[in-house]
């Protein structure tokens, strides 16, 4: 968490100077407020592409306030969210997902819990076959301890 | 001097460690207790020297001594003496330093405290505990050492970073630390069970005590780092699946994996095998997010470049210790006796459960950390693994442990009965399905996790409280016979009860924020902007001095209808010395909930441009984060877990299984 404020404060240095601004700000919002939800659950899907794991609508970054903007004047215009999704995949590629597309290059990280959780359900089981049934009998010295400890009477409890 | 003292004491300990490897190994292969009565003394000499170093640079940064390279680049005299302390550790250099010095904390508490154990464990403990203290202080005498001096020295440091200076990093790095590096001790121990070729419930009831220790620390830790970005990034955000949080969010997984299954280990005498390999797991996801911190190599590949000679050391550190040990494990675990029959329904299987889910998790979190980075390596493609893929998968996962959770608390041990336990868990399960009806009717039609982690929320808190209860009430039973059985339970049961209420109070403030709101507004002297169920005034806007920035201050005022329930007083800092700018939130807290402000800039004439925010129950978060350490300190004031309890129970209990709770 260290590294992730003090990258932030370089971040917010380097890239804005001594005046760094909000992220959203009041006068991007949009007037219909449908259409501004809209814009809020897209933007929290997209990455910030200058910063480090942020999202554009947290972001600070001129670029960030770039591609929420044009997002808005998209949706203001008509398009689905899905729409705009796709010409920012278009023009930026992937990498602006914050949750990668499944495709076959993230095949194995999509699966990876359930393979995962699939080998240690496997592992657990086998485990199970390999151990013994039963209870193993008592060893001899154990026996004696047995029937020390009961006064001799081994069948009762 | 004192400067070179540090230095001189850093080299010695090197040596005492090295003294600490070698000679008490040497001494359990031969069987010369003289020879591993070396390890204790070794390892409190280690600790002494790595004490003095670290006083030395505490001093040096106390006394602004910028002929220090260290103190040059990360101190100012204008900084208060209390950032001047935590500056110690707020860069690499000193941060590796206090690591050694918490690894030197528990090597030296196992020589005092572990004279009960058998010789050869402790030897065999005390050499793999003095080997990853070698590799440390190599580290840092010869890549990153702290005690450099600088020529000409310059009339003032660079100062501190300003984010840094905050309470927050006094604390944060420190507990974390203290978590990461206590899994140092189970890892050794570990190891040297492997070594040994033998392990036990004894094993077991020495080892939990560190284990708790270090769980709680490391819980601390990640809720006191994640509270600090809270009011200090400015936007509210506590938790971002950066691949540094992710360092530290994997040894906890690991790490509350082993304290279920170390139990099951001193009860059940069950799960050996499983147990060891958390143990090595835990402290190697400490490693690792060691190396992905330290290395830089997360940031941006070409960071790790940059000082090729700490990212190259650290991985070597890191093979040799991970690889080595599961080397060892996979040669030696099968040796070991497996023990502790039970049936698939029973508290044993139920912690199965458990472990399968948090490891899972776990290893989630590695794939999605690493993916990105390998992906790259391999075709060149770049994409992002952020927090909605971790929301969905881990969150699925994590959800589903916390359901099991209550079943788990509540079975009996070898063999349970789950039909029953439902049963018993119906008031609670009713609960939170009407808490999660009636969330998901508020939202209507929002998000799905909110309603569902309220509504699991209430039935961990309601299904734990209720297995208490019953373990105390029976129809019929005289009030002070049930006081008597209730102070008849053990600590560790009240324990782990806190634990899971914890874990459910935690996951009630998680799901509080799908129930928030949030407002984005040019604020103007004395125009009401209503956020949530409150309403917030601007009443000044004015500029201060502090002892080393200026602000842009304001004061606020929160009301509830007419009332005015706070006043707030967010603000804008500029320190000159880095021209650097931070946002102080401005915070209420009312009834669990917080009202959160963070301003930008002021416009010339005077309107603020802010962000209000109002989160229902937000410091449930934290308060259930406390909850879960103060568990594990409970715990660890359980009689049987004391300190030397092994011995006793070793010579009383012989080799009959304990009776089934």
């Amino acid at each position: 968490m260290i590294v992730h404020i003090i990258r932030f404060a370089l971040f917010v240095t380097l890239a804005l100077g001594s005046a760094p601004a909000l992220a959203v700000q009041p006068d991007e919002v949009m007037k219909d407020p449908a259409l501004e939800t809209r814009a809020r659950t897209l933007s929290e899907e997209l990455r910030c592409l200058v910063c480090q794991n942020q999202s554009i609508d947290d972001s600070d970054a001129p670029l960030a306030r770039d591609i929420r903007i044009l997002i808005r004047s998209r949706i203001a215009s008509g398009e689905t969210n899905d729409a705009v999704r796709a010409y920012l995949v278009s023009r930026y590629g992937d990498f602006i997902l914050l949750k990668p597309p499944f495709k076959p290059e993230t095949v194995l990280l999509w699966l990876s819990p359930a393979l995962v959780l699939g080998a240690g359900l496997a592992a657990a089981l086998f485990a199970r076959r390999r151990a013994p049934r039963t209870t193993p009998a008592l060893s001899a010295e154990e026996e004696a301890r047995l029937a020390a400890l009961t006064g001799g009477d081994t069948t009762g409890g | 001097m004192i400067v070179e003292i540090g230095h001189f004491a850093l080299v010695l300990a090197l040596a005492a460690a090295l003294a600490q490897t070698v000679v008490p190994f040497w001494g359990a292969r031969v069987g010369d207790g003289g020879l591993m009565a070396v390890g204790p003394s070794a390892a409190l000499t280690q600790f002494a020297l790595i004490a003095i170093a670290f006083a030395a640079l505490v001093n040096a940064h106390l006394t602004s001594d910028f002929s220090v390279l260290n103190v040059a680049e990360n101190s100012h005299s204008a900084v208060p003496a209390i950032y001047k302390i935590s500056g110690v550790w707020g860069n690499h250099e000193g941060s590796m330093l206090l690591w050694v010095l918490i690894l030197a904390v528990f090597g030296a508490l196992v020589a005092l405290f572990g004279r009960a154990l058998p010789s050869a464990l402790r030897a065999d403990a005390l050499a793999v505990q003095g080997l990853i203290s070698v590799a440390f202080l190599a580290f840092i005498l010869l890549t990153s050492n702290p005690f450099e001096r600088l020529m000409p020295a310059p009339f003032e440091g660079r100062d501190l970073n300003p984010i840094l200076q905050d309470p927050g990093l006094a604390i944060h790095p420190p507990l974390l630390y203290l978590g990461y590096v206590g899994f140092s001790i189970v890892y050794s121990f570990a190891a040297a069970a492997l070594i040994e070729g033998r392990i036990d419930a004894a094993w077991a009831r020495f080892v939990r005590p560190f284990t708790l220790v270090a769980w709680s620390f490391l819980t601390l830790g990640i809720a006191a780092g994640s509270f600090w970005a809270y009011y200090t990034l400015g936007w509210g955000g506590f938790w971002f699946w950066d691949p540094v949080e992710n360092a530290s969010l994997m040894p906890w997984l690991a790490g509350t994996a082993f304290v279920h299954s170390v139990a099951v280990m001193e009860k059940r005498d069950a799960l050996k095998v499983w147990t060891i390999f958390l143990a090595i797991l835990a402290f190697s996801f400490s490693l690792l997010g060691t190396f992905l911190v330290r290395s830089g190599v997360l940031t941006s590949v070409h960071a790790f470049a940059s000082d090729p000679r700490r990212g190259v050391f650290i991985l070597v550190i890191l093979a040799l210790f991970i690889f080595g040990s599961f080397a060892l494990f996979a040669w030696r675990a099968p040796k070991l006796k497996q023990g502790g029959l039970f049936a698939p329904i029973s508290r044993e299987g139920a912690l199965i459960v458990n472990n399968l889910l948090l490891t899972t998790s776990c290893a989630t979190v590695l794939f999605g950390t690493l993916y990105p980075l390998a992906l790259e390596q391999l075709t060149g493609e770049k994409i992002t693994v952020g927090a909605p893929f971790f929301n969905l998968t881990c969150g699925a996962l994590l959800l589903t442990a916390c359901f099991v959770a209550p079943f788990g608390f509540s079975l009996a041990w070898k063999r349970g009965d789950l039909l029953a336990v439902a049963e018993r868990l119906t008031v609670a399960l009713v609960a939170g399905a009407v808490t999660a009806v009636l969330g998901a009717a508020w939202l209507s039609g929002g998000s799905v996790f909110a309603p569902l982690a309220a509504g699991l929320a209430i039935f961990v808190i309601l299904g734990t409280l209720i297995e208490v209860v019953m373990r105390v009430r029976r129809p019929g039973l005289a009030p002070a016979v049930a006081l008597k059985r209730a102070l008849g339970l053990p600590l560790s049961f009240y324990g782990a009860a806190l634990a899971h209420v914890g874990l459910g109070v935690t996951l009630l403030g998680l799901a509080g924020l799908g129930f928030g709101a949030e407002t984005i507004a040019t604020l103007h002297k004395g125009v009401p902007e209503r956020v949530g169920p409150y309403s917030i005034t601007l009443d000044w806007v004015g500029e201060r001095v502090g002892p080393n920035y200026k602000e842009a201050a304001t004061s606020m005022t929160v009301r509830s209808g007419a009332a005015v329930v706070a006043e707030i007083a967010p603000a804008r800092r500029q320190f000159a010395a880095r021209q650097m700018t931070t946002t102080e939130a401005g915070l209420a807290t009312l009834n669990f909930g917080q009202v959160y402000v963070a301003i930008a800039d002021p416009t010339p004439d005077g309107d603020v441009p802010a962000r209000l925010y109002w989160k229902p129950l937000v410091t449930l978060i934290w308060l259930g984060a406390g909850a879960m350490a103060l568990a594990g300190s409970l715990s660890l004031a359980d009689r049987r877990l004391r300190f030397g309890a092994a011995a006793r129970a070793k010579a009383g209990g012989g080799s009959l299984a304990q009776p089934a709770q």
